[in-house]
């Protein structure tokens, strides 16, 4: 099937999950993700895979843990709150070595906070899945087909490298539908073995042990660099940006996500107007698309988020003090309109004229 | 008609709002048009209103959420008030006259109300004024070719509910005969 159908966002990421293999989903339900689990319920089991509602989100991630160690692919979608609940355990698959995707259809924090769209688990994402010393590739998809297809690509990265990835979408791309076109669906039976599995051997070979304790400290300090070079192969191999009428740009608006389709609009009404705007939107949070932004002729960056500036460190970080950075962003669950970063891209641009007639 | 539809579709939660725009939505797609449907999910659904953006457009979607609408479709009273001073200019309202007092329309925008509710009951189609809104909607606003609006319903409503399928047409020819007397 390669028709293209009217989706929601949500219901895209378990379409494609369960074409990329994936017939093993552990969840709990909360809004504005629901819908991702309710797909699963209702087709994995026609697909002969297992969909779970665990009896909470601690149980699901353990889970996923638990299907990773066996070799499967396998996911665990929630929503902000219950993110947090699942972080020791994406902590523990990172020290484990263990593949598998994790979906946060992100709303308010902090707290309970509320059920509408929000990017403020950013930190979270790029930062702190949990504790230690780790990182995971997090993939932001800002339209209906990028959750299909980033969702693919997800198991793939994870496979490859074996690590947890993160889908940082959100509350907007979550409900709201677009059309999209499948990938193909493959066969599980099909992907490459997975020879360090815990999945049986009848005694052909010595026992693969899935484990994150170390008491060793010369072992997990080891451990620790051999996964920091794995990291080093992902920044410089799994980096992934868009850039949109940069080339010209005085004024380049850096956002991703929901954030990033609000910003699209507010540059083409700038360019409408005369003024040179442009958009960075970083795929990757983790990694971070910084030679991207290093790369800009800019003569000033926006971010744009849904929160109080978060990716805006790491904007700061790549550009190192070669550009003028300025935050403008709306949290809580109010969605910015593209007539208010429109508003302070003309800001920005009169302010700059005023600077160059002086 | 405008080229990009911005279209805001409104009333109590149960009177199918959300589908009628999936169907704008879908006859977009059939159409070969960028489209995009976002429906309140918030505190404003738990207390029993619905609403949905859809956008039919030739360009990528920016921001999915319609704060300005060209289109509107109402089909109760808070949503009626909420939205109505929201229309451009150039927009157009169809609103179901049978639920909601008559009111003109800001500045040039047409606004035609469409005694949905009523129509559908007698013509024993209960529960689908939002199709019949729907087709008043087509008849004044054209947004794409009629064979693609039949073809949406067939993509939006499940083919093992084959006679919802017949009734969901038939309340959408009653708004558009309706629509062309007016």
């Amino acid at each position: 099937m390669t028709r293209k159908v009217l989706m929601k966002g949500n219901e895209a990421i378990a379409e494609a999950a369960l074409r990329a293999g994936c017939r093993h989903f552990f969840g709990y339900p909360i809004t504005p993700q629901t819908e991702l689990a309710a797909y699963m319920a209702r087709k994995m089991p026609k697909l002969g895979g297992t969909y779970l509602q665990a009896e909470s989100e601690i149980a699901a991630v353990n889970m996923l843990y638990g299907a990773a160690a066996a070799g499967v692919r396998a996911m665990t979608s929630s929503s902000s709150p219950g993110i947090s609940l699942k972080t020791e355990g994406i902590s523990y698959m990172a020290g484990a070595d263990l593949p598998g995707v994790i979906v946060n259809v992100q709303r308010g924090g902090p707290g309970l906070g509320s059920i509408q769209p929000s990017q403020s688990d950013y930190f979270q994402a790029t930062r702190a899945m949990g504790h230690g010393d780790f990182y995971l590739p997090v993939f932001a998809p800002s339209t209906v087909q990028e959750m299909a297809d980033l969702t693919f690509t997800a198991f793939n990265v994870a496979d490859e490298y074996r690590t947890p990835v993160v889908i940082l979408a959100d509350g907007m791309l979550g409900q709201m539908m677009e059309p999209v076109i499948m990938p193909e669906a493959i066969d599980p039976a099909t992907l490459p073995p997975k020879p360090w599995a815990t999945r049986g051997h009848e005694g052909a070979r010595a026992h693969n042990i899935i484990n994150s304790l170390h008491l060793d400290a010369q072992k997990l300090y080891e451990d620790n660099v051999r996964r920091f070079a794995t990291y080093e192969q992902i920044k410089r191999d799994e980096v992934r940006v868009e850039t949109y009428r940069t080339e010209d740009a005085d004024i380049v608006i850096c956002a991703f996500g929901a954030a990033a389709r609000i910003a699209r609009s507010a540059v083409n009404a700038a360019r409408e107007r005369g003024i040179k705007a442009g958009l960075l939107r970083p795929i990757t949070l983790w990694p971070y698309p910084a030679d991207a932004v290093k790369a800009l002729h800019a003569k000033a960056l926006v971010v744009v988020e849904l929160n109080m500036g978060q990716m805006i460190e790491d904007v700061r970080l790549a550009a190192d003090g070669a550009f003028p950075i300025s935050f403008f962003g709306r949290c809580g669950g109010i969605i910015p309109t593209p007539d208010e970063v429109l508003d302070e891209i003309v800001r920005i641009h009169e302010a700059m004229e005023d600077e160059e007639g002086r | 008609m405008a080229d990009q539809i911005e279209a805001i579709f409104a009333g109590f939660g149960g009177q199918g709002v959300l589908f009628a725009g999936k169907v704008m939505a879908y006859a977009g797609l059939i159409a070969g048009r960028e489209v995009s449907w976002l429906p309140s999910y918030g505190p404003e659904m738990r207390g029993g209103t619905a609403n949905c953006s859809v956008t039919l457009a030739d360009e990528p979607i920016g921001s999915p959420l319609v704060l300005h609408p060209n289109v509107l479709v109402a089909m109760n009273q808070p949503s009626f008030d909420k939205f109505l001073p929201e229309v451009r200019a150039d927009g157009l309202i169809i609103y179901d006259d049978t639920l909601i007092a008559p009111a003109s329309a800001p500045s040039k925008a047409r606004i035609f109300g469409i005694s949905a509710t009523k129509m559908a009951e007698e013509a024993d189609l209960g529960g689908l004024s939002n199709m019949v809104l729907m087709g008043a909607l087509w008849e004044k606003a054209r947004f794409c070719a009629e064979g693609d609006l039949i073809g949406a319903v067939d993509e939006c409503v499940s083919a093992s509910r084959q006679a919802l399928v017949e009734k969901n047409k038939r309340a959408m020819m009653l708004g558009m005969e309706a629509a062309r007397l007016i």
